[in-house]
């Protein structure tokens, strides 16, 4: 087994017994983007020389023998919506393709304390909006287990890169399911954190009450080390919660006794792959054997999740999203050219109006401006009652279901998808089919709860399936656990994806 | 204004800088006047990625002002975002309160002294926090199309207090802006300064008109750009006519017409009508989600309402009833601030003779702040050094004209009242003396004894101009009543 191909975990405790430098481990992993990425396209920028110059300086503070962080010398890749100083931070952007922030996100300042790696940026839908990263302004992510498919998304280009071994961890940001459902469709793990587990300060906000970052990787252990590095609580986001973070990465490989899941009947029959469905009641069976109950509950409110879901992350993009209007920073659209357009069409708008509508129209992509307009158009008088208010509402009667289902049972077990990868353009032109990607995940973030994704078998075709564990708040101890014991009696987590 | 064709109804809208050292929701200093975009951060300026978080300073600097203003504070508030583009509002929204104010239902009691109007309860609807935008520049003046951002100020904390439409005539706008300043003053929560902006007035104003079909109102107008008291005034006064005029023009009345914005121009001294603001119908409000919610205890709000000091309202009372001043006395000691209050109470306290100390401290020493432009903090004459001048008065040592003249060589050299009385060669005379030119000025001038006998006692004046010629030191108030005394006795 080549380096690449090892687990971080075990990469770490390569590095740390001297046997490999970081130096080299990060070459190769250089080496494997050079050969595999144009034909998955997961990284929209690799690099390669302030990862390498990290990588030396980290080989040299270990060799002297300076106290190292959790995660000295492993590199790491790094989803584009996370501000890095005078790094460009696109968001899968025209509007921001020229943007460098002049400040590091709370994570990326964790990062580069915990003596990682920065080996790049990972591709994504714009803004994080979509589930197959084909809205990227700049190109698409293919699926590294089938190329002439999607890796799900927001996250496409965190989950591939990992499923392709061009980084053994990376970071991604999880609104409606974008960390959950890329893992799922790229057989990788993905945790989505609770609402205030991790800080947003520096994530380029989509939905500010729904965002939550999480780590990726190939294995539960690795998940469970990267998460301990991201978690904690930020005086600079005030909806970050101040509660102690727990040493993940050494509980996680201990089985918890006694699991009661919860089982939502709901989640299976129609509409659902028959592949998928079986190979998650197979995975309800796995824990059935490791001595877990298994409960059926109900999450009565979880059919309006998808619509729910679709109210207030548009309407709170459509504000977030109101600061990229070219007058400040980012793409502006060019004087003349508006000047020369009112001209032609005698329209009384004056210039600035018409150099925001450009401005917008031009930086922004289709699906970040149907949301914009579906946000302002819920947020609208008149209609702020029908639909922002209401949606508010059964987003309280989902957590209301969640407290509830967790009086019953530890977790909740289920599918993270309907369907496995489908191909690229599929659902391109169906924004609704596309919506429904997020079906079994978007609640978890409505509730604040936390939720993984862990590989739980193969279609036919040899396409990943995934499983999604969700649990009560700050309970990602617990999921880490229950992840693990699952990967301890499966190999799901082993296979690795021929790139074609 | 019972004999004018209308009445004048008024609600303002008055924003308030709290005086904190940062911002609402960064640590960037408030600090006004330095070069532009100098005083700006990520979250400032709306970059990415960037999260607000509260000063909790300027809420409790917004709480207090809102305690003193009798407001009822709510246990529970939010912070929600009013969405508009412009170029100096970077993020596209300013994070302000909608439907849970900070405060509510409060009111502020004015009054004239001149009797220029019915003492009057004006009521505040509420109290909120809210950013401030940043500046536009525009440079059209100069034949440029360039527009100009200044962010120094985008994020500095603003009190909203708006009042009901409680206000019938301009002074009384006038006299709510001046005694809810004083207020703030008092309060020490914010700079004030209209100039500087730190204190903005916008006032709703329409007209009730009485017709043979009943009463009318005319359609609302919100003025703008009133950066002074006496604009605030003006603008009123001419909105309300030109409301008249074109009432009478039009026969357009509330409801027929939009909300207009009209801005005060204070060089031609006319309102003028605004271009309608983007989409300003619809702000589409809704809650702030990288904001949480802010709960504050009865015992914290009490602990607040500890550092509340003595009003302007209620010191004012305090210098009638207990220190026997007049209302207008009181009132302009306590209109020019807690400073010359201080003043006059310790000097009361040293004189002991509160009405010639008010009289003083209104008189002389304000004169003198005025003159030489100072603050009492400035003014070099300590309460003692001038209550031992006053007690040369009580004493009969020195007259009110020579007084003066003490007061304003003390201010010059800081010395005592009793080192100028000796350095000016000021006696006291001795009272036999005087009462023997007294007797001798009479005998020389049997007409002024008639004049005073027949009962014009005024004409005593004649004698006291002849003993100031023979001795300069006399006390013209004494030399008046001895004169008065023995012609009496006669």
């Amino acid at each position: 087994m080549s380096i690449i191909q090892k687990s971080a975990t075990e990469q770490l405790a390569l590095l740390q017994s001297g046997e490999i430098t970081s130096v080299e481990l990060t070459q190769a992993y250089l080496e494997r983007i050079n050969a595999v990425d144009t034909s998955v396209g997961a990284f929209l920028r690799v690099e390669s020389e302030t990862a390498l110059a990290q990588a030396v300086k980290i080989d040299r503070k270990r060799k002297a023998g300076e106290s190292l962080g959790k995660l000295a010398g492993l590199p790491v890749a790094i989803k584009d919506i996370l501000c890095t100083i005078n790094t460009p931070t696109t968001c899968g952007s025209r509007m921001l393709e020229n943007f460098a922030p002049p400040y590091n996100a709370t994570v990326v300042e964790k990062l580069l304390a915990a003596d990682a790696v920065i080996l790049g940026r990972t591709n994504m839908d714009e803004f994080a909006m979509g589930s197959s990263t084909e809205n990227s302004a700049y190109h698409p992510t293919y699926n590294p287990w089938d190329t002439s498919r999607i890796p799900g998304g927001s996250s496409g280009g965190a989950a591939a890169c990992v499923s392709a071994d061009m980084a053994p961890l990376s970071v991604g940001t999880d609104t409606g399911g974008s960390i959950r459902q890329p893992a799922a469709l790229c057989g990788c793990v993905g945790l989505k954190p609770t609402y205030g587990r991790v800080s947003r300060y520096g994530l380029i906000a989509f939905a500010s009450s729904l965002d939550q970052i999480g780590p990726l990787a190939k294995t539960v252990e690795d998940a469970a080390l990267l998460m301990e590095v991201l978690a904690g609580y930020d005086p600079l986001d005030s909806t970050s919660v101040n509660i102690p973070v727990p040493a993940y990465s050494e509980s996680v490989g201990k089985p918890l006794e006694n699991l009661t899941l919860g089982v939502v009947e709901h989640h299976f029959g129609e509409g659902i792959d028959p592949e998928i469905e079986s190979a998650v009641k197979q995975a309800i069976a796995i824990y059935e054997s490791l001595g877990a109950s298994i409960k059926n509950i109900e999450l009565p409110h979880a059919d309006y999740g998808i619509a729910t879901y679709y109210i207030i992350a548009p309407c709170e993009a459509s504000s977030n999203l109101a600061r990229y209007d070219g007058a400040h920073y980012g793409y502006r659209v060019d004087q003349a050219e508006v000047l020369a357009e009112l001209a032609e069409d005698g329209s009384d708008e004056g210039p600035l109006v018409r150099m925001y509508r450009k401005t917008r129209s031009q930086g922004f992509g289709a699906e970040v401006q149907r949301r914009i307009m579906l946000g302002t158009y819920a947020l609208s008088e008149g209609y702020y009652d029908a639909f922002y208010l209401k949606a508010q509402k059964v987003r309280r009667l989902i957590r209301k279901d969640y407290d509830q289902a967790f009086e019953q049972v530890d977790m909740i077990i289920g599918p993270v998808t309907a369907n496995p990868a489908f191909a690229k353009g599929e659902k391109a032109s169906d924004p609704m089919a596309m919506y429904l990607e997020d079906l079994y995940t978007v609640t978890a973030n409505l509730a604040g709860v936390a939720g993984i994704s862990l590989p739980c078998g193969f279609t036919e075709n040899g396409l990943p399936i995934g499983l999604q564990l969700q649990a009560a708040p700050f309970q990602e101890e617990k999921l880490l656990r229950a992840a693990q014991m699952f990967q301890n009696a499966t190999d799901f987590h082993t296979r690795r994806p021929e790139i074609s | 204004m019972s004999d004018a064709a209308y009445d004048i109804v008024i609600g303002l809208e008055v924003h308030v800088q709290l005086k904190t050292n940062t911002k609402l929701f960064c640590r960037c200093s408030t600090e006004f006047g330095n070069p532009p975009n100098t005083q700006t951060c990520p979250v400032c300026l709306g970059m990415p990625g960037s999260l607000p978080v509260m000063n909790s300073k300027a809420y409790f600097l917004g709480m207090k002002t809102a305690l003193a203003l009798n407001c009822r504070i709510p246990n529970y508030t939010k912070w929600d975002r009013k969405n508009y583009f412009y170029p100096d509002l970077p993020k596209g929204y300013q994070t302000s309160q909608f439907d849970l104010p900070m405060s509510e239902e409060g009111y502020l009691d004015i009054k004239s002294t001149k009797d220029e109007f019915e003492p009057r309860r004006v009521r505040i609807i509420r109290a909120h926090l809210e950013e401030d935008a940043g500046k536009s520049m525009h440079d059209e003046a100069a034949g440029r199309a360039d527009s100009r951002i200044d962010l120094n100020r985008t994020g500095t904390p603003l009190l909203e207090i708006v009042s009901y439409p409680d206000m019938r005539s301009a002074v009384e706008a006038k006299a709510y802006m001046q005694e809810l300043r004083l207020l703030l003053t008092y309060l020490d929560v914010s700079d004030c300064n209209m100039q500087e902006g730190s204190l903005r007035c916008d006032a709703n104003v329409n007209l009730h008109i009485p017709t043979d079909d009943g009463m009318i109102a005319t359609p609302i107008v919100e003025i703008k750009n009133m950066n002074s008291f006496r604009s605030v005034e003006r603008g009123i006064t001419y909105e309300a006519k030109r409301q008249y005029d074109v009432w009478k023009e039009t026969g357009k009345v509330l409801g027929e017409l939009p909300k207009q914005t009209r801005g005060w121009d204070d060089s031609a001294q006319v309102t003028r009508s605004q271009r309608e603001k983007e989409e300003s119908a619809d702000y589409r409000y809704f809650p702030c989600p990288d904001l949480v919610p802010v709960v504050v205890t009865d015992e914290q709000i009490e602990e607040v309402r500890k550092e509340i000091v003595e009003l302007p309202a209620m010191l004012r009372e305090r210098l009638e009833s207990d220190f026997g001043l007049t209302t207008y006395t009181a009132d302009v000691i306590v209109n020019q601030g807690r400073g010359l209050v201080d003043y006059f109470l310790k000097l009361a306290e040293v004189s002991e003779d509160n009405k010639l100390a008010g009289n003083w401290v209104q008189g002389e020493v304000l004169r003198t702040l005025n003159e030489l432009e100072i603050t009492v903090d400035e003014f070099n004459i300590s309460p003692e050094q001038l209550a031992g001048l006053l007690k040369l008065i009580q004493s009969g040592d020195l007259d009110s004209s020579k007084a003066k003249s003490v007061f304003a060589v003390m201010l010059e050299s800081g010395k005592s009242a009793a080192d100028v009385v000796d350095e000016m060669g000021i006696e006291k005379v001795d009272q036999g003396e005087l009462e023997d030119l007294c007797r001798q000025l009479i005998e020389r001038n049997q007409r002024v004894v008639d004049d005073v006998k027949s009962g014009n006692e005024k004409a005593v004046g004649a004698l006291i101009g002849q003993a100031k010629k023979e001795n300069p030191n006399v006390n013209p108030g004494q030399v008046r009543q001895i004169c008065l005394d023995i012609i009496n006795d006669m």
